[in-house]
């Protein structure tokens, strides 16, 4: 699905990411930990072209991205979120639900005025889907109220919500569920696992060993931007460079 | 009653200007210091075309079509700018279209300015008096309001919110934010235009001094006033605004404090523009979010 090919990036003197490659697989849940500052974040603006690439290659489906655009990686399927949840302010919840799926009709100036009753049926078809979807993760009450008003933990919940709407094959979650209580983790996690069984395939990074040991297939570690180890959660836990990492200097 | 009536058309007037700014600062976030050069295109495009005994639809059509041009040549580079840039690059065009108007006197007479502007005349109606006039003006009026609203209530309006609360995200969710913006900063042109080619050929008479940065910071204060990214505030700014600038003009002081008008105006506008930043930043009318339910879409 995602192939890698040594990617590497510094900031100045400092060596954020060096040579990572690696293969992820389709409808599966990749892992990568690290500790604070090893380079987790700038892998992921890599991938997804917020940041220019120093050397490497990124294959999605096949097809060479890097180089491109991140509106144009992700209308090719390829969608991440940010460490700190970035809902849009202020607009409604059901807004930042029916903004997320991919190339919408009336998005087209053109077919504003010529395709009015298309356009209408897929809003309409939208609008059904954000509000079930609404109901599920329990904001129906808050459905027009702006997303600033959100907890955090709502917030971050709307955030998986509008990737469910996106409907994109892969997805790159950066830390989902830090700094929210462990209900809201739990329906993240239930959100990220039916994901996956509607044949999504996911990139995730975690601090959460509980997050990565349930969902997780195969975790890559990094430390100060290398691949220091890869394998399963059980693998990873007791690989002694990994605990090194996280306990040395 | 007159005084009445032009009163309406020029806050009408000011409604299109400020509708076509609320869309580019209310709702897209693209803080716009050059506005007035499109009002000023439209309104030299369409007065020059008629004075050269063109008709007064081609006028229109190619103060909209030069408006919608030159906003399209300008977003082209600034709108790649971030914010703060994009709004001296802006600035910068305003004054730039403001010299033109000046020194290129072949063209537009410079100074001078252009005396005579014929009253239009629409599909062999010809719009003459002053109570024909204000329905061509309130004609105009409820196309730019209901053509900015089909707009802004559509999923393209909603992208450009996306873009105005964080470009970022929208780029993250596959939104070409410079390609929308582009559009938005056309569209607002465009209409500005329009606002310019009627209040032209209402005034009959125009030069470079009619399109200072004062006429920026007006309608600028307008939409700040009314409220940004309301689909009201903008009505509600101008009519504030036009009216009490309109009858200051009426006042009968005697002339020696005539002169101590026009910068008393500017004082109090300034004054206002600081008040409401300070006090109350969303404007009149509060931006607030729309209800939408299944199968029709309405506003609260
Ligand atoms: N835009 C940037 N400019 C300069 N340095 C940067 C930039 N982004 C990241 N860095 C540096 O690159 C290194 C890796 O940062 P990164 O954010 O990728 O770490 P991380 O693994 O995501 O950490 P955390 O777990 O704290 O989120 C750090 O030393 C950081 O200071
Ligand atoms: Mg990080």
């Amino acid at each position: 699905m995602l192939e890698l090919r040594g990617l590497s990036k510094a900031f100045g003197g400092i060596q954020a990411v060096v040579d990572f490659s690696a293969r992820l697989e389709k409808n599966r849940i990749t892992g990568l930990i690290g500790p604070n500052g090893s380079g987790k974040t700038t892998l992921f603006n890599l991938i997804t072209g917020f940041i220019k690439l120093d050397r490497g290659e990124v294959f999605f489906k096949k097809e060479k991205i890097d180089g491109l655009l991140p509106h144009e990686i992700a209308s090719r399927g390829l969608v991440r979120t940010f460490q700190l949840s970035r809902v849009f302010p202020r607009m409604t919840v059901l807004e930042n639900l029916l903004l997320a799926p991919q190339g919408q009709m009336g998005e087209k100036l053109w077919a504003l005025g010529l395709k009015r009753e298309r356009v209408r049926d897929e809003e309409n078809r939208n609008l059904k889907k954000a509000l079930s979807l609404i109901e599920k993760i329990g904001l129906l009450p808050l459905k027009d109220e702006f997303a600033e008003n959100l907890s955090y933990g709502q917030q971050k919940l709307l955030e998986m919500a509008r990737l469910f709407m996106a409907n994109p094959e892969m997805i790159l979650l950066d830390e989902p569920t830090a700094g929210i209580n462990p209900l809201m983790i739990r329906k993240i996690m239930d959100f990220i696992l039916t994901m996956r069984e509607m044949g999504k395939t996911f990139f995730i990074i975690e601090h959460n060993m509980d997050v990565i040991i349930e969902c997780c297939d195969w975790v890559f570690v990094l430390d100060h931007g290398e691949k220091i180890s890869e394998g399963t959660p059980e693998e990873i836990q007791n690989d002694p460079r990994v605990i090194e990492a996280y306990l040395g200097t | 009653m007159d005084l009445f009536l032009h009163l309406c058309v020029m806050c009408l007037i000011y409604i299109i200007f400020a509708l076509s700014l609320n869309l580019e600062i209310g709702y897209t976030g693209l803080f716009n210091f050059g506005h007035v050069a499109f009002f000023g295109i439209g309104a030299y495009t369409s007065a020059l075309l008629t004075l050269h005994h063109f008709p007064f639809e081609l006028g229109l059509v190619m103060a909209l079509t030069l408006s919608g041009i030159f906003g399209f040549l300008l977003g082209l580079p600034s709108l790649r700018l971030r914010g703060d840039f994009f709004g001296i690059a802006t600035l910068g065009f305003g004054e730039m279209i403001r010299m033109v108007f000046q020194n290129e006197v072949w063209l537009t007479k410079g100074p001078m300015g252009l005396p005579g502007i014929p009253k239009p005349t629409l599909f062999s109606f010809r719009f003459a008096t002053l109570p024909q006039y204000f329905l061509l003006t309130l004609g105009f009026t409820a196309i730019t309001f209901l053509f900015l609203r089909i707009l802004i209530r559509s999923p393209f309006g909603r992208v450009l919110k996306a873009i105005r609360e964080d470009e970022i995200a929208a780029e993250a969710l596959g939104k070409n934010a410079y390609r929308f913006k582009i559009k938005s900063f056309v569209v607002g042109s465009i209409f500005a235009g329009l606002a310019g080619a009627l209040w032209g050929h209402y005034t009959t008479f125009i030069s470079p001094n009619d399109f200072t940065l004062l006429e920026t910071i007006l309608v600028l204060l307008i939409v700040v006033l009314g409220g940004k990214g309301t689909e009201w505030g903008p009505l509600l700014g101008a009519a504030l605004l036009i009216f009490f600038q309109e009858s200051l003009r009426f006042l009968r002081l005697p002339p020696e404090y005539g002169r101590y008008l026009a910068p008393l105006q500017q004082m109090i506008f300034g004054a206002l523009l600081i008040f409401m930043m300070l006090f109350r930043p969303e404007g009149l009318i509060k931006e607030r979010g729309r209800r939408v339910y299944a199968g029709t879409q309405r506003v609260e």
